[in-house]
C-alpha cells in the first residue's frame, strides 16, 4: 500500500512522505482516508494558530516573522497557506511563499500552499486534514493562513485553537469593527503596518469594540461553545479579552509580543478547560463535514447525478424551485434505498 | 471522487530581476486550470528544490534571463533527483542560446521555451507530458 508507507514516513518526519501524503489527501483518494485514520491517534499535540484578515494586510509577512520567532525559541513550525482557486478555470496562483523566503533551508519548517478549490469559508475542504498530517509529523506549532478574508470567512475559528485577525490602518471605521463575522472570531487582534498614519485610531476603534463586547450580556468575540464571560473589561477568570498587538511585519516589530500573546492564550485555554470545549467543537464540525460528504457520496447514484443537469435547467427556467426539486430527489433516493434492502 | 490538479512551481533562480515573463506564464497556467506556486525572484537552487519537495509539484518551471543557466539548472536538476523527485517535469524559459540546448536536454530538461513562444504552446506541452505521465489535467 502506498498510503501505509506514507504514514510511516510521515510519523518519522520524512519530508517527501509528508508532501506526498498531503497531495493524496488534497486529491481525495480512498487511500487518503485510510492514511488519515492511521494518523489520527498521533495527532492533537500541535498548537494550531489561525491567521486571517483582508487581502493585503500582511498575513504572509507576519506568518514569516512568527515562524522565525518560534524557531528562535526552538519550536518546529508547519505552515499551511491557502489562496483562492479561480471559479472560472479551476486554477490558482499560490503566492504566499514569496513572503516566506527567510524560512528556506530550515528543517524545522515545512510550508505547504493550498488552493481553496471552490470552498468559500477561507480554507480548502481538506485543510483540517493537512493540519493533522503536519501535527503527526511532529510540528509543534501549525500556522494556517486563510485566503484574504472579507467579513464572513470564519471557518478558521473551528480549525485553529488561537485565531489572529489581522487589521491595518485605513481599512474601515468603527462601524466595520462592530459588524459580525471576522472581528468576532479573534482571540488576538493585530494591527499590522502600525507605522502608517491612523494606526492609533484603528487600535482605538478595536478597543471600543472590545469594550462593547465586555458590557454585552453574551460574550461576543467568542466561540459559541465557550461559556458566558465574567463581567468586566479585563481578562479575568474564564473571560479572555483579545489583546490588540501593533506590528510592523516587514521589520519584525511586535512579533515577540505577538508570540507571547499567543502563548498566553494557549495557557488560558488549557487552564480554564476551554481547550477541551474548542477541541470538542472542532471534532464535531470535522465529523459532521465527513458525515455529510459521505452521505452525499454514498447515496447519489450515477442515475441521480445524471438528473441534476435537467433539474438545474428546470430551476433556472423557474419550472420548479430548488426546495421542491431537492425534496423530490431525496424521496427518490431514499425510496430506491428502501427497495434495495 | 478525485480532484487531481497539475501543480507547477514557477521560480526565478539567480540574480536577474526581471519576472514579467515568469508572471505571464504563471497566469496563463492558472487560466489553464493548474495550481501555480510562485516563489518570486532571486531563488537559490536549494530554495527551489526545497519548495518543489514541500509543494509536491508535478512541474518545475524556471525562468532565466541572466546567462547563468548552465550553472544553475544542473544544480537544480541534481537536487531534485537527490530528493527523489526525478519524475518532475523540468521546463525552462528565458534567454537560452541554441548551443546550450542539447546539453540541457541531456541533463533532463524536457521543454525549453525561448522568446516568442506562445503561452498556448507551453500549456499544450505541459498537458501532453501530463498525459504521457498519467496525471490528470
Amino acid at each position: 500500500m502506498i498510503s501505509s508507507t506514507l504514514v510511516d514516513g510521515t510519523l518519522a518526519g520524512e519530508r517527501r512522505a509528508v508532501a506526498r501524503l498531503i497531495s493524496l489527501i488534497e486529491n481525495d483518494g480512498e487511500e487518503a482516508r485510510d492514511a488519515l485514520s492511521a494518523l489520527y491517534p498521533h495527532t492533537g499535540r500541535a498548537h494550531i494558530i489561525g491567521v486571517t484578515g483582508a487581502p493585503g494586510t500582511g498575513k504572509s509577512t507576519l506568518v514569516n516573522r512568527l515562524a522565525l520567532e518560534y524557531r528562535a525559541r526552538g519550536v518546529a513550525v508547519g505552515i499551511i497557506a491557502v489562496d483562492p482557486t479561480s471559479p472560472f478555470s479551476g486554477g490558482a496562483i499560490l503566492g504566499d511563499r514569496i513572503r516566506m523566503r527567510d524560512l528556506s533551508g530550515d528543517p524545522g519548517i515545512f510550508i505547504r500552499s493550498m488552493a481553496s478549490r471552490g470552498r468559500l469559508g477561507g480554507l480548502a475542504r481538506t485543510t483540517g486534514d493537512v493540519v493533522r498530517v503536519l501535527d503527526a509529523a511532529g510540528f509543534e506549532t501549525v500556522i494556517v493562513e486563510t485566503v484574504g478574508a472579507g467579513q464572513a470567512e470564519v471557518e478558521i475559528a473551528s480549525t485553529a485553537y488561537t485565531t489572529l485577525v489581522i487589521d491595518m490602518p485605513g481599512l474601515g471605521d468603527d462601524i466595520q469593527a462592530i459588524k459580525c463575522g471576522l472581528m468576532e472570531i479573534a482571540d488576538i487582534l493585530v494591527v499590522n503596518k502600525a507605522d502608517r498614519d491612523g494606526a492609533d485610531n484603528t487600535v482605538a476603534c478595536l478597543q471600543m469594540m472590545l469594550d462593547l463586547n465586555a458590557n454585552a450580556s453574551h460574550p461576543a468575540g467568542y466561540h459559541s461553545t465557550d461559556p458566558p464571560a465574567a463581567s468586566g473589561s479585563v481578562t479575568s477568570g474564564r473571560h479572555w479579552r483579545p489583546p490588540i498587538i501593533k506590528t510592523i511585519a516587514t521589520q519584525g516589530e511586535g512579533t515577540a509580543e505577538l508570540l507571547n500573546a499567543i502563548e498566553e492564550h494557549r495557557e488560558f485555554l488549557h487552564q480554564t478547560g476551554l481547550f477541551e470545549n474548542r477541541e470538542r467543537a472542532r471534532a464535531r464540525s470535522e465529523f459532521m463535514n465527513v458525515l455529510r460528504h459521505d452521505l452525499v457520496e454514498r447515496l447519489l447514484t450515477p442515475a441521480h447525478t445524471a438528473r441534476i443537469g435537467a433539474t438545474v435547467d428546470a430551476i433556472a427556467a423557474r419550472n420548479t424551485d430548488p426546495y421542491t426539486a431537492s425534496e423530490t430527489l431525496v424521496r427518490d433516493i431514499l425510496g430506491a434505498r428502501r427497495g434495495e434492502t | 471522487m478525485t480532484e487531481k490538479r497539475i501543480r507547477v512551481l514557477v521560480a526565478k533562480p539567480g540574480l536577474d530581476g526581471h519576472d514579467r515573463g515568469a508572471k505571464v506564464v504563471a497566469r496563463a497556467l492558472r487560466d489553464a486550470g493548474m495550481e501555480v506556486i510562485y516563489t518570486g525572484l532571486r531563488q537559490t537552487p536549494e530554495m527551489i528544490a526545497e519548495a518543489a519537495l514541500q509543494e509536491d509539484v508535478d512541474v518545475v518551471g524556471l525562468s532565466i534571463l541572466s546567462g547563468a543557466h548552465m550553472t544553475l539548472i544542473p544544480r537544480i536538476v541534481r537536487l531534485l533527483e537527490d530528493n527523489g523527485q526525478d519524475d518532475v517535469l523540468v521546463v525552462v524559459g528565458g534567454i537560452i542560446p541554441n548551443e546550450d540546448i542539447p546539453a540541457l536536454k541531456k541533463m533532463g530538461v524536457k521543454g525549453l521555451f525561448g522568446p516568442g513562444t506562445t503561452t498556448t504552446r507551453i500549456i499544450e506541452f505541459v498537458r501532453e507530458e501530463a498525459g504521457k505521465r498519467g496525471w490528470m489535467a
